[in-house]
């Protein structure tokens, strides 16, 4: 006790709940939970933002090569020979266009290595010229230069998604062949090619034969305007290599080429483990060093139908069922849900009855979207009798789920108009109805309409209650009316994620930028709407 | 205002009841197996270019789905034609008969269902045997029937490596499932097995070594690139559209092969159909532009483009029979 009070003698403060070294722990304990609350917080928000940067980046890197597709300029005979002007529907087209492809490789023969040829251009070929000489006859009479859409697979080879291809590398060394065509046998002045090929994948046999197995990559000699492909490499005399090869493209000459003249080219995937061939690939270079082959813009995917071809299909059918859906889906939902809504703000007595509506229409809009889809199919398909995969249906269905999300975003808008404005209305003699459509309903319209925007955005993503009637469908024309069978973005996004060509991967990625382009400018409506019209009170 | 929600809502009105009386349907509809959905969508897309009718429109239900509404009845609102990865069951045939449906079949060609994994990982060598072994719910270990002990494939088999049983499959609702259990399970169950339970081979394990991919075949290969260890079970086309990514393991030492499917030696293949609707032709326009170019060589012949889309053909032999039944329009039953 005398201690204490000599501590206050002393000059010290006084020790009190609040500052003793306890409170001082306990305050330093709350700065410290609020620092790491708001650490954490910000690591959350920097997460959720890495999520986002990944899988924005990776969805615009896959699409990235969608946009553009490579075109084959070919010489067409479109001469009266080949093209009768008066019957332009039963003329072969496709046929015509692969006699321009094969004319440009004389070398080609063999049956199987023709078909190969042939499958560089799109099978829609034909279709296109079709179409085109419709429009322009005047193409009709001669031979016109006439850029086709290259096959899925030479069109991925080109963007450099097939195969990893290394560049041209002079030989330094000088290359003897045999032959100028089929199975030759190609001497090089020192053995660098046996350790290259070593090096590759090559399988060791006896005598120091090495053999290129389809597993193995693939070596190409490029010379006196021709290629081989080497099959096997053995130890020559003096120290030279012998390699026996199979030429691809024939030899202008049997004349040695110097050292530098020849060029190797390897690919370092092995011919089995890729979806296109050797000759493919030099055909391929071949034709795209004679300029012949050139990237363009993707019209195709933009303003197409589906197809099972990667390179003819497009999105167009899609956008179209999605608008012709969105229409249905606006046109009822909007009407319906704004009314409902000012019926229940502004006129329905307050009783039991109009409190279970509540709670159900709150109820309504967390019900799964499938259980519409089964809705849909009950009664407008089997009871209604409605056409199967029509937009009017989904339209239908699609409108039962948006409902709810209006009738609450309609309600709390109305509800946020102040009593004052009814009341000044009714007091200057409006009646009822006058006041809530001529003062009330123009006040909340911003927040109504932000709404309707944002429940139609959500039904633009849906595919589930689509399932059921139908709209999940191969649909390849595009939907002219409302009762025409029809598609939607998102289901198309599903079907092409579904297909095993390697092609729909790019187009998938493409698909889903543009359903997501379509959702920001729908959400970016409903912002400004809401920033220019909005009034607080 | 009033007037605009007036105007609207009879718009919309309108809308829906004038849809109700929609014009004589002039397009084909399909329905049907996910399995034969990418032939059919390229006969049908290659129709619709040709011009000759317009476009037919292909939904993919399933086999089970698609014959319940295949066989629901005759009439505008009902399907044309519907894809099966296996033939039509008797009851189903039955329910298309009560409701006054003959079907018409039309084998169209073969598919290989196929055991696969990453390029990266080990080429096995499996026997039914073997892969029942490590699929089964129930196994017979010493004579006694016992729930699947095998962790990894060295258990099965001392030849076999030595990494955890990891595949992937499609589910119940799946025909593959189906035809898998048919080819695979239920030829090589064990006599024990059988003897216990007479399902009991069909049952897969559900402890996580056999995994329910999903019906979407490239889900499960995307997920077999990533895990080199894992085995994924699906269609020959998803194999030869992914031959970049994915080798097919040998079964009974046979490979999976287009020529050794083709030819029967393969021993996991089934039957695919289409089964078009008599009653319809004449009624819906180009059923029969359909079935023609359907059963025409440049379609489902060895050179036809629904090769190139991994349809295994038929024999030349049987594929004539087929045609000239499907043209001849011989129902079924009938």
């Amino acid at each position: 006790m005398t201690d204490a009070i000599a501590s206050f003698g002393a000059g010290r403060r006084p020790v009190s709940i609040h500052t003793d070294d306890a409170a001082k722990a306990r305050l330093k304990g709350r700065y410290r939970a609020e620092t790491w609350f708001k650490w954490l917080g910000a690591a959350a928000v920097a997460l959720a933002g890495l999520f986002l940067v990944l899988l924005l980046s990776t969805i615009v890197t896959q699409a990235i090569p969608a946009l553009r597709q490579n075109y084959l300029t070919l010489p067409i005979d479109l001469s009266a020979a080949k093209v009768d002007a008066a019957k332009l529907d039963a003329v072969n087209y496709d046929a015509i266009a692969q006699e321009a492809l094969t004319a440009k490789f004389p070398d080609v023969t063999s049956r199987q290595d023709k078909r190969l040829l042939r499958g560089l251009i799109s099978t829609g070929t034909g279709v296109f010229l079709r179409k085109d000489i419709a429009a322009d006859p005047g193409m009709l009479g001669g031979t016109v230069d006439y850029a086709v859409p290259l096959d899925d697979f030479a069109d991925l080879y080109l963007k450099g998604l097939l195969a990893d291809v290394g560049s041209d590398e002079a030989i330094s060394t000088s290359v003897t062949p045999s032959q100028s065509s089929g199975d030759i046998d190609l001497t090089f002045g020192d053995d660098a090619m046996l350790a290259l090929a070593r090096g590759h994948g090559a399988t060791e046999g006896e005598n120091g034969m090495l053999t290129l197995t389809s597993g193995a990559s693939s070596l190409l000699v490029a010379f006196n305007g021709g290629t081989v492909k080497l099959t096997a490499l053995s130890p020559g005399a003096n120290g030279t290599a012998v390699a026996k090869g199979t030429v691809i493209e024939a030899l202008d000459s049997t004349a040695p080429a110097a050292s530098g003249q020849a060029f190797l080219r390897v690919i370092d995937t092995p011919e089995a483990s890729r979806k296109i061939s050797d000759k493919v690939i030099v055909w391929l270079d071949t034709l795209k060093s004679a300029g012949l082959i050139e990237s363009r813009f993707n019209s195709i995917f933009f303003f197409t139908g589906a197809s099972r071809e990667p390179e003819l299909a497009g999105i167009w059918g899609a956008v179209v069922g999605s608008f012709l859906t969105m229409i249905v889906t606006l046109a009822i939902a909007f009407p319906i849900g704004v009314s409902a809504a000012i019926y229940l703000e502004e006129f329905a007595p307050k009783n039991r009855l109009t409190t279970i509506i509540e709670v159900n229409i709150n109820n309504l809009a967390a019900v799964p979207s499938i259980v519409f889809g089964l809705l849909g199919l009950a009664v407008f398909l089997n009871f209604f009798g409605l056409p199967r995969s029509a937009p009017v249906v989904g339209g239908m269905v699609l409108a039962l789920m948006t409902l709810p999300i209006i009738i609450i975003a309609s309600r709390a808008s109305l509800r946020a108009v102040p009593p004052s404005i009814r009341e000044a209305a009714l007091g200057i003699g409006a009646s009822k109805v006058q006041t809530v459509f001529h003062h009330v309903l123009p006040l909340a319209m911003p927040g109504i309409m932000t709404g309707t925007i944002l429940g139609m955005a959500h039904a633009l993503g849906e595919t589930a209650p689509l399932l059921m009637i139908g709209m999940v469908a191969f649909i390849v024309d595009i939907p002219g009316g409302f009762t025409d069978p029809a598609t939607i973005l998102p289901v198309q996004i599903f079907m092409w994620a579904d297909f095993p060509e390697a092609g729909f991967q790019q187009k998938t990625s493409a698909a889903i930028l543009i359903l997501l382009v379509f959702l920001v400018i729908m959400n970016a409506i409903a912002v400004i709407l809401r920033r220019r019209f909005e009034r607080r009170w | 205002m009033k007037k605009f929600l007036l105007t609207a809502s009879a718009a919309a009105l309108a809308l829906a009841t004038s849809a109700g009386y929609a014009a004589a349907r002039d397009q084909i509809q399909i329905v049907g197996s996910s399995t034969v959905f990418p032939f059919t969508t390229a006969v049908a897309e290659k129709l619709g270019q040709s011009g000759q009718i317009k476009t037919p429109v292909v939904e993919s239900t399933g086999t089970g789905g698609g014959m319940k509404l295949f066989c629901q009845g005759v009439g505008e609102n009902t399907a044309d034609f519907t894809n099966a990865s296996r033939a039509i069951k008797d009851s189903e045939l039955k329910t298309c008969k009560a409701n006054g449906v003959t079907p018409v079949e039309i084998k169209v060609g073969f598919d290989g269902i196929v055991l696969a994994n990453s390029k990266a990982g080990t080429v096995v060598d499996l026997t039914k045997e073997q892969v029942f072994k490590a699929l089964a719910k129930n196994v017979a270990v010493d004579g006694k029937v016992v729930a699947n002990p095998y962790k990894n494939w060295s258990d099965v088999d001392a030849l076999l490596p030595a990494t955890k049983i990891e595949v992937l499959g499609p589910p119940p609702t799946s025909g593959t499932r189906d035809a898998f259990v048919e080819l695979v399970m239920d030829a090589a169950c064990q006599e024990e097995v059988k003897a216990a339970n007479e399902k009991g081979c069909g049952e897969i394990r559900e402890d996580g070594a056999f995994v329910e991919a999903g019906e979407n075949d490239n889900l499960i290969v995307q997920k077999l690139e990533a895990n080199p260890n894992a085995f994924g079970i699906f269609g020959f086309s998803f194999l030869d559209q992914n031959a970049d990514k994915l080798q097919g393991h040998k079964v009974d030492g046979v490979e999976p092969t287009f020529e050794n499917i083709a030819s029967g030696k393969y021993g996991v293949s089934r039957s695919l159909y289409i089964y078009a609707k008599k009653e319809h032709v004449g009624v819906i326009p180009g059923m029969q532009e359909f079935i023609a170019e359907y059963t025409s060589e440049g379609a489902w012949g060895p050179e036809g483009y629904l090769a190139d889309k991994g349809l295994i053909p038929l024999p030349d032999a049987e594929r004539a029979t087929w045609a000239e039944n499907a043209k001849a329009l011989k129902g079924m039953g009938s």
